[in-house]
């Protein structure tokens, strides 16, 4: 049986806002551990950069204290990125395709909906903002490995996994985005800025993973290599680009689509940048490469819109 | 354990008067009494968390948005003879046809409008009149392809036809899960009795449903569901999934020159029949109703055009207003020259002005009811009302009394349910589903609810009601 596209769209945009909320609470979570070993000024700028990447632009950023803001992106339903938005955007698409998911996985969400509520109930998560953070992250982990275990792998599997990997992808450019000029700061004054790379890494959950391969001496060359082209590190945008691919070509493939073909080439072209792609020593072009996937992940997004979600009428009609 | 269980002018499903058992209800009786209290509470408290993990559920409206609760269910089947159940079949079989029949003469030649039978301008104050279905033509000149009547059984123990529900009759998925929940309760009782299987439905309505389009060898069928917050989502889900066929909202589907598409990842698929659970008012907003946000824009011309069938049809509202209810045995004797096998409940009708003046000077004793409404909402029950209560509403009735009927307060027959461990008699009806396509399809049974609070008389699941499954016997 065909997949109804409106089914299509609410497991991509579950899966996706299940990540945002995952990457917020890990972007929160290493500021705030961060802040206990610094001065005020260097803290700010810190403070100031996660704002921006998380697209808090209120004008006067700069004067207001840390606290409120954390609060904010903690529990405000008004604010896209935050936890509590986007746990509840993401178990209200999850609710619209019940029949769609496995009980587990409804369970699952329905569960990290609730406590989350719950801790929220007079500010229980305050108590220990770690602790909330890592079950956030946690729920997010169970919820992707019971969905691999008991969903069928069928054509809705694929768009939860692009779904996951795109705003994984997208996440993690716009975070370094944000870091150029702390990454690309020790070429000029020849410091080292330990604290911040290692903490950067830690927002890609690649710290671990990157001293297995590297050792905890981390350098911004090495640092980009791997969470942006490192092929086997599932956070690495290189992973990414190509576990998008993938599912692209599986959803061709059931559908057989001619129009499909769109979405197809902008997967494999996002997959192309990454696989051939790489950094010069200088990190001249860090930011424009990383501005480039950005936009390659909205034209992703886009295709899989017009050909499967929201195409025009006329157009459906004209080539199916 | 029987202690509790009192007799009085209702029938009785389970006792004769004389207090023995009736003879299809002794074998339940004995059993019964073999079970201690605690563990028919326990039996009770595994069915009901049985329901909970299965999302058997309806959502309560005027609560928090998704409030959902499980429709209670008494484990005690409701025994109906195969005697009994052969008149209630073909009863509904005849009152179902002449109220087809009816629907296709006011919205075609008007005969019975013509010939006096019923008054023309009662089908034309009726707001489920639909001016956009005269001339049209229904595949099989089938409106009404799926029915749930109400019948109630009156002190004589005769069953009377207290609604016929036209448009889209909930809760034939509560009867199925409750057949299935019984036969794990009482498994050894049900293989005692020789019950009439009932796990046909699906089936029977996916055909029903297929024969609108006959010349389409293998049409595109879908189930149209107002979403997710619906109260009876939960049936919208059971019956899409029962049959095999996609659960659509309105947002899914678009016409594009008068033909019907859904909208999938692979493309626009056109869809042939449509079994929709959308009312009249909110299908299309292009004709009806201009705000509704769940139904689908131009879908009554391609419905025009032919080329889409749509099960229940529009317009049938119109047969199941209840001040034409009154004439229903009319329509009968008119179509069929035949009377009437199930009789219905005597009915005032309030625009008659003799009648409206009896039924304001005796509101006390009388149940008095707004035409165009169901599910228990807007009505008095004279008897349970305080003065304040009664003279509010007859203000509303005399403002507009075409827009109410009143009827004696019924004595619903009662039924053994178990209550707190042991036995009591609570008021219950039944409604039997009845498909129509190429020919009239009856499940043996149907839902059977029962009024939970002690004496009262509303069995609606939206008023504190609750249901039992119905078992109809094989004859000997």
């Amino acid at each position: 049986m065909a997949m109804l596209s409106r089914v299509a769209d609410s497991l991509y945009w579950m899966s996706r806002y299940l990540e945002r909320a995952e990457h917020t609470a890990r972007l929160l979570d290493v500021t705030l551990h961060q802040l206990i070993d610094v001065d005020a000024q260097v803290s700010q700028q810190r403070w100031l950069r996660l704002w921006q990447t998380l697209h808090y632009d209120d004008a006067n950023t700069g004067s207001i204290s840390p606290q409120p803001v954390v609060d904010l992106f903690t529990t405000d339903g008004r604010y896209a990125d935050s936890i509590a938005a986007t746990i509840t955007a993401a178990r209200e698409n999850a609710r619209q395709v019940r029949e769609h998911i496995s009980s587990e996985m409804w369970e699952q969400i329905n569960r990290l909906y609730l406590d989350m509520r719950a801790q929220f109930h007079q500010h229980a998560w305050q108590q220990s903002p770690h602790r909330f953070f890592a079950s956030i992250k946690m729920g997010s982990h169970l919820f992707q490995g019971i969905t691999d275990a008991t969903m069928s792998h069928n054509e809705g599997w694929d768009f939860i996994q692009i779904g996951r990997t795109i705003e994984r992808a997208h996440n993690t450019a716009s975070l370094l985005v944000h870091h150029t000029s702390i990454l690309q700061g020790y070429l000029n004054d020849g410091q080292s800025h330990h604290a911040e790379w290692t903490g950067l890494l830690k927002m890609c959950s690649a710290f671990e993973a990157y001293c297995k391969v590297h050792t905890p001496e981390v350098t911004p060359p090495r640092l980009i290599e791997f969470v942006v082209y490192n092929p086997d590190f599932p956070r690495s945008i290189r992973f990414c680009a190509d576990s998008i691919h993938l599912a692209a070509e599986r959803i061709l493939q059931r559908d057989g689509l001619v129009r499909g073909n769109k979405v197809q080439r902008s997967t494999g072209q996002f997959q192309a940048m990454l696989e051939y792609g790489g950094i010069d020593e200088g990190l001249q072009s860090v930011a424009t490469d990383l501005h480039h996937m950005q936009q390659a992940c909205f034209r992703i997004d886009a295709a899989l819109r017009e050909t499967h979600i929201a195409y025009p009428i006329t157009y459906a009609m004209s080539s199916t | 354990m029987f202690q509790h269980y009192q007799l009085d002018s209702a029938w009785d499903e389970m006792r004769r008067a004389d207090g023995h058992a009736r003879a299809h209800y002794a074998e339940l009786m004995q059993r019964i009494s073999h079970i201690s209290p605690q563990e028919l509470a326990q039996r009770q408290q595994s069915a009901d968390d049985s329901f909970l993990a299965q999302g058997v559920t309806f959502t309560v409206y005027g609560h928090d948005a998704g409030t959902e609760k499980i429709f209670p269910f008494d484990l005690l089947p409701r025994i109906i003879t195969d005697a009994e159940w052969r008149t209630v079949e073909r009863g509904l079989a005849q009152r179902i046809t002449a109220l087809n029949m009816f629907l296709h003469d006011i919205y075609h030649q008007e005969h019975i409008l013509n010939d006096g039978v019923v008054p023309r301008d009662l089908v034309y104050s009726c707001k489920h009149y639909r001016r956009e279905m005269r001339g049209l033509t229904v595949p099989r000149n089938v409106y009404i392809n799926v029915t749930g009547s109400d019948l109630v059984r009156v002190p004589s123990g005769e069953f009377a036809v207290l609604e016929d529900n036209l448009r889209v009759p909930s809760g034939v998925s509560y009867m199925l899960v409750n057949r299935q929940m019984s036969k794990r309760v009482f498994p050894q009782l049900f293989d005692r009795y020789n019950v009439q299987p009932i796990e046909q439905y699906g089936q029977l309505l996916l055909s029903t449903l297929r024969s609108l389009a006959p010349h389409i060898s293998d049409p595109t069928i879908v189930l149209l569901t107002p979403g997710s917050y619906n109260s009876a989502y939960f049936e919208h889900t059971y019956l899409a999934r029962q049959m095999g066929i996609q659960l659509v909202e309105g947002r899914d589907l678009v016409v594009h020159n008068n033909v019907v598409y859904m909208r999938t990842t692979n493309g626009l698929q056109q869809v042939d029949i449509i079994y929709r659970r959308i009312d009249d008012d909110f299908i299309d907003p292009l004709v009806f109703r201009t705000d509704s946000i769940l139904g689908v824009p131009g879908l009554m011309h391609a419905y025009r055009a032919g080329n889409v069938a749509i099960a229940n049809a529009l317009g049938t509202g119109v047969a199941d207003d209840k001040a034409l209810y009154a004439y229903v045995p009319q329509m009968i004797r008119y179509y069929s020259g035949e009377d009437p096998i199930l009789n219905n409940v005597e009915t005032f009708l309030l625009s008659e002005p003799p009648q409206l003046q009896h039924v304001l000077d005796n509101l006390q004793h009388l149940v008095v009811k707004a035409v165009g409404e169901s599910g228990g909402y807007g009505m008095l029950i004279g008897p349970h009302s305080t003065q304040a209560q009664r003279e509010a509403f007859a203000e509303q009735i005399k403002a507009d009394p075409r827009n109410y009927i009143a009827q004696p307060t019924l004595q619903l027959s009662r039924a053994p349910c178990i209550i707190d461990g042991h036995l009591e008699a609570r008021h219950v009806d039944l409604r039997p589903y009845i498909l129509y396509g190429e020919q009239i399809n009856i499940v043996p049974g149907g839902l059977t609810r029962v009024a939970l609070q002690r004496g009262s008389l509303v069995v609606n699941s939206s008023q504190g009601g609750g249901s039992k499954d119905t078992w109809v016997l094989y004859g000997e």
